[in-house]
């Protein structure tokens, strides 16, 4: 299952609290992560790499980054 | 997308490092001891420069602030970093702002300068980051229990620029009303002839290192108030690591330079309460908590376009103003006649804001 996580205009700790709550749920095996500031886009791919996930891609559109986020197997 | 070296693990050591040169380097150039950048100290420097408060000694316009700001912008528009965003509930902020510098003036001292201070022997200051880390660890409480200030929204890019300009603005005052050698005025600037006001490095290297410090600092976003809230919130060492090597490399440089002598007493700068040494950084380590971010990296949002960090800064200039006009500052002689006062209302105003702002 895939799930959307819109942390856009929240500052950090939130996008990744977001994340890592969203993580904690095993059926979800996929995140779309919507963030809008350079410095959560990097603080949410550290997150990722901590808890067995990988970022698979990440699209920039104006100022915001949509990051796909995929559990490792 | 350009890749952010300075935001890898290298990257946040080799910062901590250069803050950890810089500042004992500017201490050795004139700044006040153990306080070669202090970004509370040198904000309550600058209130004192306007004139919002008239504590004598410490009145000076301090360049590094406004270095901080103009370099991180610098970094911003350079890799395309810059943000204009504000509306993230900016009065909570300015509060939190207040009685951050409150409480770092009880301490004497914001996060980097805790650290600098034990860099520099200091004793008391182990007090002060035991109480910086219970802060943020009080927090991180309120974080995981859906504290959340709200979202910003995308503005102006004039409006992103408003600080910047602010700043730049601040820098002509002092080129236009620059010191005059033993007068405490000219003009519309204090200047203080004696006390850590008076103690400063030249005018072109503080701009200077502010603005290597900023530019540095906006790409790795060290921050440290998130040191800790990381490692509490989910054992994230990244910015703790840059903080580690800031104390390291401060402590190294202090010792080459003869800066260091070990105790409690007799420190520059400090006093000897130890309860309220905790306290008063507990106090600012929860502020800075609920508010995101120590008071150098709120300089370095607002310098990418931040508002709401703008807010939390002018806070702490106003909460520097009421600190001494009200008696709440401390001194080497000890606390301020209302400083514990102070202390206790800033605690019941940051957990009634930690309590009472959560989105289910």
């Amino acid at each position: 299952m895939t799930k959307t996580i819109d942390a856009r205009g929240l500052s950090c700790p939130q996008p990744v609290l977001m994340f890592l709550e969203a993580v904690k749920s095993p059926e979800d095996t996929q995140f779309e992560v919507l963030v809008d500031t350079e410095a959560s886009r990097e603080n949410v791919s550290r997150a990722a790499e901590s808890r067995n996930c990988r970022v698979t891609d990440i699209q920039e559109t104006g100022d915001e980054y949509h990051l796909t986020i995929v559990r490792k197997t | 997308m350009i890749k952010n070296v300075l935001a890898t693990r290298t990257g946040i050591i080799v910062v901590g490092a250069v803050i950890g040169i810089l500042a004992p380097l500017l201490q050795k150039l004139g700044n006040p001891g153990n306080m070669g950048i202090c970004v509370a100290c040198f904000e309550r420097d600058i209130s004192g420069a306007f004139g919002f408060h008239r504590a004598a000694v410490v009145q000076y316009l301090r360049p590094e602030i406004i270095g901080f700001v103009l370099g991180s912008l610098a970094a911003a528009l350079a890799f395309k970093d810059f943000r204009p965003r504000t509306g993230s509930a900016p009065f909570v902020r300015f509060v939190l702002g207040v009685f951050a510098m409150i409480g770092a003036l009880v301490f004497l001292g914001c996060p980097w300068r805790t650290l600098l201070r034990l860099a520099g022997g200091d004793l008391n200051a182990v007090l002060g980051l035991a109480g910086l880390i219970f802060g943020i660890w009080l927090g991180t409480l309120f974080l995981k229990n859906g504290y959340n200030l709200g979202r910003t929204q995308k503005t102006h890019a004039a409006a992103g620029l408003l600080m910047p300009v602010v700043m730049a603005g601040f820098l002509m005052l002092m080129l236009i009303f620059p010191q005059i050698e033993g007068v405490p005025k000219n003009d519309i600037l204090f200047y203080s002839i004696k006390g850590p006001g008076a103690m400063h490095a030249p005018l072109l290297i503080s701009i200077g290192a502010g603005l290597l410090i900023g530019f540095l600092a906006q790409r790795s976003r060290f921050c440290t108030m998130g040191a800790f809230r990381d490692f509490v919130l989910f054992r994230q060492t990244h910015l703790l690591t840059g903080v580690i090597t800031l104390l390291v490399v401060a402590g190294i440089a202090n010792l080459v330079f003869g800066q260091f002598t070990v105790g409690f007493e007799n420190q520059p700068v400090a006093h000897t309460q130890h309860l309220w040494n905790f306290a008063g950084m507990a106090l600012a380590g929860l502020a800075f908590a609920l508010a995101g971010g120590c008071p150098g990296r709120q300089l370095f949002m607002a310098g990418e376009g931040d508002g709401d960090a703008a807010i939390f800064v002018f806070g702490m200039i106003v909460g520097a103003g009421f600190a001494h006009n009200f008696g709440l500052a401390s001194s080497p002689a000890g606390v301020g006649p209302h400083g514990i006062a102070a202390v206790i209302i800033g605690f019941a105003v940051c957990l009634a804001i930690g309590f009472t702002m959560r989105k289910k």
